[in-house]
């Protein structure tokens, strides 16, 4: 499976949560497949969805799942430690891990050679870290929403995107229906 | 006057909850100040753009957030700054040491120093400059201005607000 599939498979299990969805097509692609108020769409600072999602756990009670990507993770590799000795029950961050960097043309990561990143994630501090197949994914999720334990999920998968337009939502009205989606 | 405590004073006052660091030597009382107040959630930084995304996903939980950092960091931040806290209109009090300007022992901070006001200057950000004790009266106000208008906000503070280096 591509982490489009895999979207659109766990779309009803992300209904009505905050989500705080990583640059480029992964938010494309969410935008796309299950358009909602509680979709935080990062349009430009690529690396900081997790540390975005970080804050918004730690600052509220509502559980908050951050979709990222291994590039992105491996572009703010510092996260892993700040969320390792802060990590909130409330909060999961679910790596999409298909080896590339997808919304510039599946160069290839790290994570698709030697890089562990569901290692790295328990050698900072990460208590609870699973790594999931692509078919396995929505099972997973639901079970570390239950959980409320703070959990990292590495999911794996292929590489690949599919064809979304651009999102051309105003920032500010992204910011400002997803705050109120927060307070409701 | 205890410019630490006066500091975090203000930032109390001003609802100020969730407050990132990344420790520089002239911040370090302050950051002992921030670390020791119970209406302060303190969480320690990596990188300043780590910080910044931290600071952005506060302040959509409700919470008004702070940064206190090296000028340095302007260096690092320049593209969450513009894509990120002013894209999405996030209000951002940054306390900022201003190495490399007077009374400062270490020559290579001049170096980023020369850039700092430059830096800010270009991605039109209200920038003060904290230079003499009491330019800290201000404080308060710059804080209800950044609150005020939801945008990133610079407060550089030199060695010499903070009393120099002792012997350095």
């Amino acid at each position: 499976m591509i982490r489009s599939e895999i979207l659109k498979e766990i779309a009803p299990i992300l209904k009505d949560q905050l989500i705080v969805c990583n640059i480029g097509i992964p938010s494309q692609e969410l935008h796309a497949i299950m358009d909602q108020p509680s979709n935080f769409y990062m349009l430009g600072t690529m690396g900081l969805a997790s540390s975005i999602g970080l804050g918004l756990a730690l600052a509220q009670d509502k559980t908050v799942i951050s979709i990222d990507g291994d590039g992105s993770v491996l572009t703010n590799l510092g996260t892993l430690p700040t969320i390792g000795n802060n990590m909130p029950p409330n909060y999961i961050l679910m790596i999409i891990d298909n080896g590339s960097y997808g919304s510039t043309g599946d160069q290839p990561t790290y994570t698709g050679r030697k890089t562990d990143l569901a290692g790295m994630a328990r050698a900072a501090g990460c208590d609870n870290v699973v790594e999931v197949q692509d078919k396995d994914t929505g099972a997973a999720l639901e079970k570390a929403i239950a959980a409320q334990q703070g959990t990292v999920m590495v999911v794996k998968c292929d590489s690949g995107n599919a064809k979304m337009p651009v999102i051309t939502l105003d920032p500010v009205v992204i910011r400002h229906r997803f705050m109120e989606a927060v307070a409701k | 006057m205890n410019i630490d405590k006066k500091i975090v004073d203000d930032l109390v006052a001003n609802e100020v909850s969730f407050v990132t660091t990344v420790p520089c030597k002239q911040l370090a009382g302050v950051i002992d100040e921030v670390d020791q107040r119970d209406g302060i959630f303190h969480i320690p930084s990596n990188k300043e753009d780590e910080g910044m995304g931290l600071c952005a996903g506060a302040f959509m939980g409700g919470k008004r957030p702070a940064i206190i950092m090296q000028n340095t960091a302007i260096g690092v931040t320049i593209n969450t700054l513009a894509t990120l806290t002013q894209f999405y209109r996030l209000p951002l009090p940054m306390i900022i040491s201003y190495r490399g300007e007077l009374r400062e022992p270490v020559a290579c901070q001049v170096e980023m120093a020369v850039h700092t006001k430059a830096l800010l200057a270009q991605l039109n950000i209200p920038t003060y400059h904290f230079h003499w004790q009491k330019d800290v009266e201000e404080f308060d106000n710059i804080l209800k201005y950044t609150f005020m208008c939801n945008k990133p906000v610079a407060i550089l503070t030199d060695a010499n607000f903070w009393g120099g280096y002792g012997d350095q």
